[in-house]
């Protein structure tokens, strides 16, 4: 199997849509001339041409707009923010049109939409840039919200979101668009709603979503060194969310915690602890704790910055709470 | 006011009786909402009936696309959907266009083009231009027409949508309904501009102002700007200056301006107008006008006994028409 990065399976799960579909187009802020900011749609312009791979002014509000109308009238756009940060200015478009308009019109349209860009903290970007604001997203009925975390995830749900007939949100990770992974030569699709085990184990279910799967896997096998054996659960979808794999997880192991790089109020990680919290109550031996981002804006310097989130450490130590090890 | 000379009978008649419908389905959904039948906002067209009704004139039934503000049975009605349904759908009924799930503000019917119904102020205007890149991608031949307030010209919105518009050349025609109120505040206490279309120069796009009174002038300005939009692909604007006789919404008893001004207004009423220029253009007798009035109340009343015979939802339609 072919070992290739994140970008480069985007890449590949965009141009295999658009072959296979005339009605795919892509649009965002330089996406075409330029290759996209992250070089995801390299070279779609040249094979494509500029009627489907669309520079965009940079006006968030007004091109996500123009997507949604433009999937009412049976175009796929995939429309690149880029980055999840600058969407805020698009938000309403998404939340009162992309969300609404099948439902309030009694059922009568389809929004084959797809949202992606990179969210949550990169590297010495300061407070404005590195927000995770998955649940701002995940909290809407009417969409549904991915977050893959390796090259494999990230091209079989790319492939499924631009195939499905509803807005999609589709997250993905600055720091991890380098990461590489095996995917297979042949054609593949990963449903919705299916979140995947990273790594069996059977002391305690670590549950997490994106970027922060990796640290949740590094604690995972320096755990198993103290004789901790983790099993690492990779949420991928974020709504609809497999409550079935999680639930049977913790049912196993009687211990879990969830990281999510998010601030802590309202995430989707503390969604995700109150659920499991509400239907595994008898199946726990320990609370289930919360690992986020500490609750204040990023700070640029990279000491703070690494402070405030997620780490190994953090999560090996989540953990050794969760089995009264500490 | 444009001469009705280049138009005969069999045109100007419909258009009359539609505008006549228009006003007294607004009337009853007034009286309705009085009597709370109908609830939530419900923002009424009085007086601005010349507007839909001659632009409706000017689209190809079944290829063409609208989409408006929250201000919207008139449009509804002038793309020929059942008076029937669009009251049902102020009642909250399962027999309304919507299913009872949008109400006054969400009147929709994506196979003749009524897209809604927006109860955002602006919001529908990238969607249009969203519909017509899709017109333009798939040729389909058809073009957009794009209706908002004068209250939404200073939306990002609108700017943005604007630009991408001229800048991608979509089949789009924006129609700023300028009505001289958003809510209760005067264009003037709004706008640092008079006139609106000017901003439209800014983007190099076609724009005018529109005598919104005269049915035959809204009805040739957009009929010229469809044609530009289907055959060259350009946008165009248009400020089809109009006046609502009611307030903003139902709770809105208007005191933001003088009775005297309504009842100027009053005198220049689009639907009087084209009544007596058809009645000296022999086209139309006092007869003929009391029979359309007759004709308007009765289907008005007949829609009024469907929305109150109607079911309401089943509670399986609360999660029904949530994804595809």
């Amino acid at each position: 199997m072919a070992i290739i990065t994140l970008r480069e399976a985007l890449r590949q799960a965009l141009d295999e849509e658009m072959a296979r579909d005339p009605n795919v187009v892509i649009m965002g802020e330089e996406v075409a001339q330029y290759d996209g900011a992250y070089k995801v749609t390299k070279g779609l312009l040249d094979k494509y041409g500029p009627d489907r791979v669309l520079d965009t002014p940079i006006t968030e509000l007004g091109f996500t707009g123009l997507g949604v109308g433009a999937a009412f009238g049976g175009i796929r756009p995939v429309v690149e923010w880029m980055t999840i940060q600058f969407g805020l200015l698009a938000i309403d478009q998404l939340i009162n049109n992309a969300t609404k308009y099948r439902y309030m019109s009694g059922g009568q349209f389809q929004v084959p939409l797809v949202i992606r860009g990179p969210n949550g903290p990169a590297e010495y970007l300061s407070s404005q840039h590195s927000q995770s604001f998955a649940s701002y997203f995940v909290h809407v009925p009417g969409f549904k919200v991915v977050a893959p975390t390796t090259p494999y995830d990230a091209k079989g749900l790319l492939k499924s979101a631009i195939r499905d007939n509803n807005p999609v949100i589709f997250l993905e990770s600055e720091m991890t668009y380098g990461h590489k992974g095996e995917v297979p030569e042949e054609e593949y699709l990963i449903p919705f709603g299916s979140a995947d085990i990273k790594r069996p184990g059977k002391d305690v279910t670590i549950i997490s979503f994106s970027k922060p799967v990796l640290m949740c896997l590094e604690a995972a096998e320096a755990l198993a060194k103290e004789g901790i054996d983790a099993e690492v659960v990779d949420l991928r979808s974020l709504r609809p969310l497999d409550h079935e794999t999680i639930y049977a997880s913790v049912r196993k192991t009687n211990h879990c915690i969830v990281v999510d790089e998010a601030w802590p109020q309202c995430s989707v990680g503390s969604w995700v602890q109150s659920v499991i919290q509400k239907d595994c109550f008898d199946d726990l031996d320990a609370p289930v704790e919360l690992v986020a981002g500490e609750d204040v804006p990023m700070p640029y310097n990279h000491r703070l910055e690494l402070a405030v989130q997620p780490t190994v450490a953090k999560i090996s130590s989540a953990v050794k709470r969760a089995l009264y090890r500490s | 006011m444009r001469p009705l000379k280049l138009y005969d009978k069999a045109f100007l008649r419909p258009m009359l009786e539609e505008m006549v419908l228009i006003r007294r389905f607004e009337e009853k959904a007034g009286q309705m909402y009085g009597l709370k039948k109908i609830g939530g906002f419900c923002h009424l067209y009085n007086g601005q009936e010349a507007v839909c009704s001659g632009a409706a004139r000017a689209m190809i039934r079944g290829t063409d696309i609208l989409l408006t503000g929250y201000r919207d049975h008139g449009h509804a009605l002038a793309l020929g959907i059942e008076p029937n349904r669009i009251m049902a759908e102020l009642y909250g009924k399962a027999t309304g266009v919507s299913k009872g799930k949008g109400g006054s503000m969400h009147m929709f019917d994506y196979e003749k083009g009524m897209w809604g119904g927006n109860g955002i102020v602006g919001g529908q205007i990238p969607l249009a231009t969203g519909s017509a890149f899709a017109q333009k991608y798939k040729k389909t031949g058809g073009a957009t027409v794009c209706y908002f307030g004068d209250g939404a010209i200073h939306q990002g919105a609108f700017h943005e949508a604007m630009n991408l518009a001229a800048l991608w050349k979509l089949p789009v025609v924006f129609i700023c309904e300028n009505n001289q109120y958003g809510m209760g505040t005067a264009v003037g206490r709004a706008s640092s501009v008079q006139d609106l279309y000017v901003k439209g120069q800014a983007y190099g796009i076609p724009s005018k102002m529109v005598d919104g009174m005269d049915v035959i002038a809204v009805y040739e300005e957009v009929k010229a700007a469809m044609e530009l939009a289907r055959t060259q692909n350009q946008p165009s604007f248009l400020e089809i200056k109009t006046y609502r006789y009611k307030g903003h919404s139902m709770s809105d008893p208007a005191k933001y301006r003088t009775k005297e001004e309504t009842e100027a207004y009053l005198q220049q009423d689009p639907i009087l107008l084209l009544k007596k220029r058809m009645e000296e253009a022999g086209f139309l007798t006092d007869e003929e006008y009391k029979e359309i009035d007759k004709k308007a109340k009765e289907i008005v009343a007949q829609a009024v006994d469907f929305a109150e015979n109607s079911p309401e939802p089943n509670d399986d339609e609360i999660y029904a028409g949530l994804y595809a």
